[in-house]
């Protein structure tokens, strides 16, 4: 590659995924995250690796999820309806702790709504997609080098945590184009492996670090993988004990790592008055907002998560003793995230801004916001 | 039980969830015998299955197996064998989940041609959520779903799997217990996709509602109402059409001259990184 280079967020998850080790792709075209199908289609087969393109999303997770489990290092990508589709299967990775990276290039819905049109309307389908209690990783970037970062993120953590991860982009993030340096060589994390053998290792055991070593199909340990709830060696329980202890697992495994997931940018959050609370395009216009405002002497800072799930509420926690009287929370969508906000903080007032015409926020308007709420 | 099943069961798994009388057992049967005439490796071998009462024989198998989600288990098998070419892949599944909600990747599934061999537990009606119609179950026949008489016509998998262009096709029954242990061991040595339809019963749903008798009428009811055709590589399933009445049993598609899915994707990766 050369140094710097004129790429879109799209290929910058592409290029990533090849250097934190992909090994196979499945997908199935939609907009607007199709360039990331047929980069992959492109450039995996020189690599040895394999792309294939399925019948539809939900045979793409699937497929990921089967090769994820011969010990691969796996990710599809998507965008809105594509996403609905796949919401099944994401639960069955959840519960079978089987890593995967999920791209949701985000689009205006409900529906097919505006296929090529910014939108955050996915906030809460990448949390509460699917049925059941699970938790997942979800991370949203708001630059073409962080769709790079993060998506490498992506795979390190889903290897790390036995879970899928799912980063969250829209459509202006996926389609913009941004000079950028790529790095040469990423930190590249991969799954533990049992050490025992066969008949001593346990798949699912309760281990103190909750993540179990899992093993891969093919290699003698003859384990059973079910979305049925499962006990430690892999078989569906009905055993009200058992079935707590794993549905805690699978949880907690996320929620007690909390500091080494959650992933937070804060600039002047110790001295303002103002928050602007915000994440992937939106975030774009709150910079250049809060650089205008601050130009005008208004005390305005920014909290911008990098991990939204789990949910950055320790960060907004705290906030408590700073001079914060105003978290604005601009959002693509009805306010989905605000919610979130609002449940995290207390005697800080929590005000929405929301668009969801297809437009995306102008620096302008949020300035407007800022003085309207002063 | 014989030694040469035993041997591939998690006896501690076992008893089974099957009700009394459930022919799914004598497919499963047949099945571990075809596996073990073949002497696949055990440990090289996963069985994936989906959802429903078929698919449940899955956890009591001991080979590597995965139990996925209602209808999804062929492109998880895609998926493993794709990434590991080197596993031999055997899907289970039940006419419901296999026609159904998977009969999408059922004809995907053949028309790549990979290697996976799959065998339909079919037992006409959905066992698992009790006795709901299937798209095999007969025109006329009642289910839970159709207390009226059913309406749809049914699927001839066989039919529809050779219609997707499918390399090998074949069907037996539950009473044909030792044809059928032949047919599944073709499949699994076939290079390809690999259809098997194995006529199954549910006394209890199927069997009750359409007063099919006991467990055991329900299974010689297919002695009386087969006729088997002979193997034959270009043979089409409407051999022996002077005996309309009866529905034909065996091998009705082994063909060998189309390429394989997984074999051509290492071709390809070869040719390309030669820079061909
Ligand atoms: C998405 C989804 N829809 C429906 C079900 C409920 N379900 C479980 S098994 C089954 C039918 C199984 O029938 P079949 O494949 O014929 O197998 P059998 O039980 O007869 O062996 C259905 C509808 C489910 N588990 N998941
Ligand atoms: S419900 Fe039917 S298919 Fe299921 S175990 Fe009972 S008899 Fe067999």
């Amino acid at each position: 590659m050369k140094d710097i280079e004129l790429i879109q967020g799209n290929e910058a998850c592409v290029e990533a995924a090849l250097k934190a080790g992909i090994d196979f792709y499945a997908g199935y075209p939609i907009s607007p995250s199709t360039e990331i199908t047929e980069l992959f289609a492109q450039k995996l087969i020189p690599l040895g690796k394999k792309f294939i393109q399925m019948e539809d999303e939900i045979a793409s997770m699937a497929a990921i999820i089967g090769a994820s489990l011969t010990g691969k290092k796996v990710m599809t990508a998507t965008s809105g309806p594509g996403f609905t589709l796949m919401q099944e299967n994401i639960g069955f990775a959840a519960a079978t702790e089987t890593p995967c990276v999920v791209i949701n290039v985000q689009r205006a819905g409900p529906s097919t709504g505006l296929p090529t049109t910014p939108a955050q309307g996915d906030m809460m389908q990448a949390r509460w997609g699917s049925h059941g209690d699970y938790s997942i990783i979800a991370l949203v970037p708001y630059s073409v080098r962080e769709c790079f970062d993060l998506t490498v993120r992506a795979f390190n953590l889903a290897e790390k945590y036995r879970t899928p991860v799912i980063v969250l982009m829209d459509e202006i993030i996926g389609h913009m184009r941004e000079n950028v340096k790529l790095p040469d060589t990423v930190n590249v994390v991969n799954r533990a492996k049992p050490v025992e053998t066969p008949d001593d290792h346990i798949q699912y055991k309760n281990t103190e670090d909750l993540v179990p070593p899992m093993a891969t199909l093919g290699t003698g340990y003859k384990f059973h993988v079910t979305g049925l709830t499962h006990d430690e060696q892999g078989f569906p329980t009905s055993n009200p004990t058992t079935i707590e202890k794993f549905i805690t697992r699978i949880n907690e495994k996320i929620h007690a790592n909390y500091d080494d997931i959650v992933d937070v940018q804060e600039h002047d959050t110790e001295d303002s008055e103002y928050l602007f609370f915000c994440y992937g395009s939106a975030a774009r216009s709150c910079y250049k907002a809060y650089k205008l405002a601050r130009e005008q002497g208004i005390k305005v800072g920014i909290m911008r998560p990098r991990t939204i799930w789990p949910f950055p509420k320790k960060h907004l926690q705290g906030l408590k003793h700073s001079s914060i009287k105003k978290i604005i929370v601009p959002e693509l969508n009805r306010g989905q995230i605000v919610r979130e906000v609002e449940a995290s903080v207390t005697g800080i007032e929590v005000i929405p801004v929301n668009k969801y015409n297809g437009e995306l926020f102008t620096p302008q308007e949020l300035l407007d916001v800022l003085k309207g709420v002063r | 039980m014989n030694s040469k099943i035993l041997k591939h069961l998690r006896q501690d798994k076992l008893p089974h969830i099957w009700c009394p009388g459930c022919a799914h057992g004598i497919v499963l049967r047949s099945l571990l015998e075809a596996i073990d005439n073949t002497g696949l490796n055990t440990s090289k071998t996963v069985i994936v299955a989906g959802i429903g009462c078929a698919s449940r024989a899955s956890g009591y198998l001991d080979f590597d197996t995965v139990h996925t989600v209602h209808g999804r288990a062929i492109p998880y098998a895609t998926g493993i064998k794709l990434a590991n070419p080197e596993l031999k892949v055997i899907v289970i599944t039940g006419d419901g989940d296999a026609t159904a909600i998977g009969g999408n990747h059922l004809i995907h599934g053949i028309r790549r041609n990979i290697d996976i061999t799959t065998v339909i537990f079919n037992n006409n009606v959905y066992g698992m959520t009790s006795g709901q119609y299937s798209p095999t179950t007969p025109s006329g026949a009642w289910a839970a779903t159709s207390p009226y008489g059913h309406l749809d016509r049914p699927f001839d998998i066989c039919e529809l799997a050779i219609g997707a262009g499918a390399t090998y096709v074949a069907r037996g029954t539950a009473y044909h217990q030792t044809q059928l242990t032949k047919l599944i061991e073709k499949g699994i040595k076939h290079n390809g996709f690999a259809v098997i339809d194995a006529l199954s019963t549910c006394p209890t749903y199927f069997g009750r509602k359409n007063k099919r008798g006991t467990a055991a009428d329900m299974i010689t009811w297919f002695k009386e109402n087969t006729i088997t055709v002979k193997a034959n590589s270009v043979n089409d399933i409407n051999q022996n059409k002077d005996d309309n009445s009866k529905m034909k049993i065996g091998e009705f598609r082994n063909i060998n001259d189309v390429p394989e899915f997984t074999n051509e994707y290492q071709k390809l990766i070869t040719q390309v990184m030669k820079g061909e």
